[in-house]
Order: structure tokens, then C-alpha cells, then sequence
């Protein structure tokens, strides 16, 4: 163990020094290279700007190299996978795509995941407004939303202990020591089994997703909240309106863009929902996701890549669109600069 | 907006109250495991965490020894002995010999069983069965016993999922992956991000667009090639194919695009003047960008640093692909997965080792939580 933290020290050293003489070095031998200090006019001129088409190079050049093989090739690689077999040797078309439709599970996968893109990025911008808006008009809201946003800090795997500790259940005769359990035990109703209840207990992994998102949504909408002019409700106030016509007719319009990205980003997230079942059910009694099912067929039986990178594309395919729209309103905002 | 929007007394009130049953909701499901990995392990099982703080009181069945522990007294015989054993002790309040009537007797009295053979057991788990007769037969008497103990707050957990249930070693594991994950990015990052903020040059809006686009790109698309790429390296140098190196890199590769894209950003919106004078003054970009940029950058780059952190720490999927289950390479993510595999009903192992688990990023975020909401709202396109 100390060797390993040591090498942890030793790597970070190397890394950092790394990156330092890469930068540096390279600079400096652009500089020895196309000096534009001591000579002559026109020689500095030209010099310069050789220097000015190289440098910039130098600077997006690691990052660059890691993206491509780390992120640009892989997309390419998992695309040709895909119609290729288990071993990813053979050309098979479009067999992996019929197998997928054809499955029992990737359905299943399809219809839960449709399910959770439904519900789990609505609850959590929903949620986060409610909050936002009410955390704003009393004088512990810092505190409150400090609370609510917690959960963001905790992973995905932590949150599932939690909270199969809430849907713990204990055979009859037993104490129920699930707090679900208990609660509905105390009003007189049977204990459950929740996490394979078939169907209902896909929204009982959904909770926990919403329980950790919505302080994302709450911060980002709160912080919306407050960009929204105090003019336009004022007006409001004086023209009469109830605080449900202020929010609905006056807030809400003012920040669809904010959440139109709150919206995204919870979507993106839920497609890509993987530890929750994991831990949770692993896909057992119909809960299954394209996440989770790829996990499981990339290493299923030594691994079948070709079903895997399928999968895969079919969450890409879901991304596109997001990401279309991102780079769209990127562009239009850096069109200026 | 307090005074517009929240007029009457009432709704004031309301909402006060509507706030406090969210922050209910919000924190008591961390609350459960934080108090439960504090408690005796029996006594998780025995009643409800939100019951901790009053004596747990069950009711239990057991068995007395059989008639070969008999002894003859005073001309009778006697069964005697302790109900728990060895084991925890409790206090009892009442038992009985009927499943039907399991708390009949009252703890210290004497029950009459019929044929002259009478029962006592008292409050500390002692028992004396006496019979005119001899007992026979190889069962012995099956009593009912309903007993209490006090509330028990222990470390012992602790020491328990630390030490022996090797959450220590993982907790190392997961600082060794997690610091140079967000340490080596950073630098790399900031180069890239001044480049694309600053300096002209032919591709860079459509660099700038790849790097949007690739925000969002699921993991998922990286994982087979990579793996598969990661195996064919491991052979081809007769290395193993799952070190730290790999997970280092992998995560550099997957939060570069989140690290250029929030820098970017802040590094543009930086004022022009300082750049230009700076320009003007002789400094090359080189210089700018030590001397000027990287000091007026250290919001986002703490920004970042703590995403990266927070993502890296509580990764599983990257973790499970690219690192070993060997103890000298699981982080805690995964340990606490395996745990709820083989020990799926030990909740004292279980809260305890996912309270170790969110301990640090808890730290992390109520320290650090300005940066955190900065970087959050700055980069809100990324995916997590």
C-alpha cells in the first residue's frame, strides 16, 4: 500500500512535470527555432508570424491527441463493431441490430428506459423550481438548499445503499427496519417487496436519481430566479396576480431557456443510467437499462462486443439530437468572438 | 421578493413548512445510514434506526437444554442455566411456553406448566425448570421470551468494515485513482482552453465544436474499443492491461472535453485590455498565459477540480472496466457494490462502508460548495 502511494505521488510529480516541460520546452524551441527577438525587422516579422500558425498547436496538441484516442476513435471503433460479431472479427450487417429488436431484454431496456426519460427529468425540474421558488422567500432557504443539494455530492452506488435501506423489507413476523416499510406497516398496509415489483419498481430507482438531481436543477433554476427582472413582477403585483399566475405566467416563461437545459442535462444523465440498477436490481425483474445491459454483454460469457457497441450506438443515437442542439446554441453564442 | 409574493401569515407559514418537509425528504434517507452505522449490529435488525435512541424490545423463541442437563436438588429434578448463553444479554420482561401466548408470565415468577413441573426465568436470562419426575427425551423445553435492551452506540462497525472488511484499502484505492485523475487534466486543459479562447488559428470553431459535441458523448461509445485497445497494449508489452496508468488516463481523456469547455469559457470572458497590454508590454503567449491567465483563472480551475474530484471519486462504470476487484485495485464504489452482493443483509457492514464512501465528497462539497455551484452553473451542458 505505501508503494502504491507512493507511485499515486510519484505519477502526479511526473504528470504535472510532464505537462510543465512539455509546454515550456516546446515554447522555448519555437522560440530558438523562429527567434523574433534580436534580428532583423522583416526576419522578426516573418518569424512571428511562423511562430503564430505553430503556437497554437502546441497549446491544443495534448489535449487533442488524448481526445482522439480516448473519445473520437472509440466512437468510430464502437460504430464499426457494431456490425461485426462477438469477437468483433467478422462482418455480420445489420444482425446485431435485428438480434437487439428481437430481444427480450433490450424491449424491456427500450420501454424502462423511455419510462425513466419521462418521469426522472420532469420530477427533478419540477422539484427544483418548487424549491428554488420557495427556498428563495424565507430566511433559512441557504441552509434548505445546502440540504437538497447534498445528494449531488454522493455516488450513485452510495445512494443505492441508502436507499434499499429505505426499501428494505423483512419477512413476515420480523421487524420491518425499512423505513418504507415501517411507515406503511404503521398505517395498516402490507410490507412489500419493492424492488421487484415488476414495472413499479422502476420507479423506485427512479426516486433515487431524482432524490440526488433535483439540487442541480434547484441551483441552476434558483440562480435563473434571480436574473429574472424585479420590474416584470412588481408589474405583476400590481396588476393583481396571485403568486400561482406570477409563477406560471411571469417566472416560468422568463427562464424557459434555463430550463430547457436543465431538462437536457438530466436527460442525457438518464440515459446513461448505469449504477443505480447495477446495484440495485442488476436488471432483475424487468428493471432493466441500455446502460446496464451493455455493461452486462460486454462482459457476458467472455464478452460479446459486436451486441455491446449495438447497445452502445443506441444511446448515442438518443444523444444526437442533444448534441446537435448544444453545438447549434454554442456557436451562436461564440459567433461573436 | 419575500414581502411581494408572501402576504398573509399564512402562506407565509406554509411555506416554511412545505420547505421542511423537503429538506425531510431530502436528508432523512442519509440521516438513516449515518445512525445505523453508529448502532450494535443486533439491534439494527431488532428495531428501526429512527428507534435507536429507546431500548429495542423483541420477542424471540428458544429452546431449554434437553433432559441430559438435568441435575437432582432437593429431590427434584432441575434444568438451570442462561437463555443467552454466551451470548449478548438482555433484559427480560416476560415469557411464556405457547406460541400463542408467548409473553404469559411475567419475568421472575414462577409458571405452573402442569405435573408439578414449574418454570422461572428472570429478568437476567436465567431460568430454573424443576419437575417432581425425572425429564426425559431429546428435545428440551421450548419457551417464548420477550426481552429489551438499552440503546447501544459503538464504533465497532467502523473498526469492523475498515480493518477486516478491507473499505480501508479501497479507500486508499480510490485516492490513488481519484488525485492524479483530476490533477494531470487541469494543466492540459488550461493550455487548450486559452488556445481556443485567445489565439487565432484555421479549425478552431470547428475544434470548439467537436469539443461541445463530445461533451455529451455516452461513455458508453469509448468503452469496448478502449478495453480492447487497453488488452492489446497489455499484451503486446507483456503488461497487465488493468493498472492505475489506465484508469489515470481514462479519466483525463473523459473529463477533458467537461474541462475544456468550462474553461474556455472563463478564459474568454476575461478582459481583453489586460491581454492586449500584456501583448503590447513584449510577452508572448507563453508569458500571457503563466503569468496572466492561469492566476486569474484559479475560480474555474477549482471549479473543475472539484467536478473532477466528485465525478472520479464516486465513478463505478470507469472503475469496473479498466481497473481489477483484486483488493490492491477495487476503489469504493466497487467494494461497496461487491458488498451488497455477499453481505446483501448486514446492513452494519452495508451503511457503515457507504457511510466511509460518502464521507469525503461530503467534506469536499460543504467546504468547497462556492466553487461547486460556480462550476455548475458555468457548465451546465455537460452530462455528469
Amino acid at each position: 500500500m505505501a508503494a502504491q502511494i507512493f507511485s499515486a505521488i510519484f505519477v502526479i510529480i511526473i504528470g504535472v512535470g510532464g505537462c510543465v516541460a512539455y509546454f515550456w520546452g516546446a515554447n522555448k524551441l519555437l522560440d530558438v527555432i523562429f527567434p523574433s527577438r534580436g534580428v532583423s525587422g522583416t526576419a522578426a516579422v516573418d518569424n512571428l508570424r511562423r511562430q503564430g500558425l505553430v503556437r497554437p498547436w502546441l497549446f491544443v496538441g495534448p489535449a487533442m491527441i488524448i481526445l482522439t484516442i480516448y473519445l473520437i476513435y472509440p466512437v468510430i471503433e464502437t460504430l464499426r463493431l457494431s456490425f461485426l460479431d462477438r469477437g468483433g472479427v467478422n462482418f455480420v450487417g445489420l444482425a446485431n441490430y435485428e438480434w437487439a429488436f428481437g430481444d427480450h431484454d433490450f424491449r424491456n431496456s427500450i420501454l424502462n428506459n423511455i419510462l425513466w426519460l419521462a418521469v426522472v427529468p420532469a420530477a427533478c425540474t419540477f422539484l427544483g423550481l418548487i424549491i428554488a421558488v420557495l427556498t428563495d422567500k424565507i430566511w433559512w432557504g441557504t441552509i434548505a438548499k445546502s440540504l437538497i443539494f447534498l445528494p449531488l455530492a454522493i455516488s450513485f452506488v452510495g445512494a443505492s445503499v441508502i436507499w434499499k435501506f429505505i426499501y428494505e423489507y423483512r419477512g413476515e413476523g420480523q421487524v420491518q427496519i425499512g423505513l418504507l416499510n415501517a411507515i406503511i406497516q404503521y398505517f395498516g398496509g402490507q410490507p412489500q417487496v419493492w424492488i421487484s415489483l415488476p414495472f413499479w419498481n422502476n420507479f423506485f430507482l427512479m426516486i433515487i436519481l431524482i432524490w440526488i438531481q433535483t439540487g442541480f436543477a434547484m441551483v441552476i433554476l434558483s440562480s435563473a430566479l434571480r436574473g429574472i427582472p424585479e420590474e416584470t413582477l412588481e408589474a405583476a403585483v400590481i396588476d393583481g396576480a396571485n403568486p400561482f399566475q406570477i409563477f406560471w405566467k411571469i417566472m416560468v416563461p422568463q427562464i424557459w431557456g434555463t430550463i430547457a437545459v436543465v431538462w437536457t442535462t438530466i436527460t442525457i444523465l438518464v440515459l446513461k443510467v448505469f449504477d443505480i440498477v447495477l446495484t440495485m436490481t442488476n436488471g432483475q425483474w424487468n428493471s432493466q437499462v441500455l446502460a446496464n445491459l451493455m455493461f452486462d454483454w460486454m462482459f457476458r460469457g467472455g464478452g460479446d462486443f459486436g451486441r455491446g457497441a449495438t447497445i452502445a450506438i443506441i444511446i448515442m443515437i438518443a444523444v444526437i439530437p442533444i448534441m446537435v442542439w448544444n453545438i447549434r446554441q454554442a456557436n451562436k453564442e461564440t459567433g461573436g468572438h | 421578493m419575500t414581502a411581494k409574493t408572501g402576504k398573509s401569515f399564512a402562506s407565509r407559514f406554509g411555506v416554511h413548512i412545505a420547505v421542511l418537509v423537503f429538506v425531510a425528504i431530502w436528508t432523512i434517507p442519509t440521516l438513516g445510514i449515518l445512525v445505523s452505522s453508529l448502532r450494535d449490529k443486533d439491534q439494527i435488525i431488532a428495531s428501526g434506526w429512527w428507534n435507536s435512541f429507546a431500548s429495542s424490545s423483541q420477542t424471540e423463541a428458544g429452546r431449554l437444554p434437553a433432559a441430559a442437563a438435568q441435575t437432582q436438588k432437593d429431590g427434584k429434578y432441575v434444568i438451570e442455566g442462561n437463555i443467552f448463553g454466551d451470548g449478548a444479554r438482555r433484559e427480560i420482561s416476560a415469557f411464556g411456553v405457547k406460541a400463542a401466548a408467548p409473553t404469559q408470565y411475567k419475568a421472575g415468577t414462577a409458571a405452573d406448566l402442569g405435573d408439578g413441573v414449574t418454570l422461572q426465568m428472570n429478568a437476567d436470562g436465567s431460568f430454573v425448570l424443576a419437575s417432581p419426575k425425572a425429564f426425559e427425551g431429546e428435545r428440551g423445553q421450548r419457551v417464548y421470551y420477550a426481552s429489551s435492551a438499552p440503546p447501544k452506540f459503538t464504533t465497532e462497525n467502523y473498526d469492523a468494515v475498515l480493518f477486516s472488511e478491507g473499505i480501508g484499502r479501497s479507500f486508499m484505492n480510490s485516492l490513488t485513482v481519484t488525485i492524479p485523475s483530476t490533477v494531470i487534466p487541469i494543466l492540459i486543459a488550461a493550455f487548450a482552453a486559452y488556445a481556443l479562447a485567445w489565439m487565432r488559428f484555421p479549425g478552431r470553431a470547428l475544434l470548439i465544436a467537436v469539443i461541445i459535441g463530445l461533451l455529451v458523448v455516452p461513455l458508453q461509445m469509448s468503452l469496448i474499443p478502449l478495453l480492447k485497445l487497453y488488452n492489446g497494449v497489455g499484451t503486446f508489452f507483456g503488461v497487465p492491461s488493468k493498472t492505475y496508468l489506465g484508469i489515470w488516463l481514462a479519466h483525463t481523456g473523459f473529463g477533458l472535453p467537461f474541462a475544456i469547455y468550462l474553461l474556455r469559457s472563463y478564459i474568454a470572458g476575461l478582459p481583453r485590455e489586460i491581454m492586449e497590454s500584456a501583448r503590447i508590454d513584449g510577452a508572448s503567449d507563453f508569458e500571457i498565459f503563466v503569468k496572466i491567465v492561469l492566476p486569474l483563472s484559479f475560480p474555474v480551475l477549482a471549479s473543475f477540480a472539484i467536478f473532477q474530484f466528485l465525478w472520479v471519486w464516486n465513478d463505478l462504470l470507469v472503475a469496473m472496466v479498466f481497473l481489477g476487484t483484486a483488493p490492491d485495485q477495487i476503489v469504493l464504489t466497487a467494494k461497496l457494490n461487491a458488498l451488497l452482493g455477499s453481505r446483501g443483509g448486514n446492513w452494519e457492514i452495508l451503511t457503515t462502508s457507504a457511510f466511509v464512501t460518502i464521507v469525503v465528497p461530503l467534506i469536499v462539497f460543504f467546504s468547497l460548495q462556492r466553487y461547486f455551484v460556480r462550476g455548475l452553473l458555468a457548465g451546465s451542458v455537460k452530462g455528469g
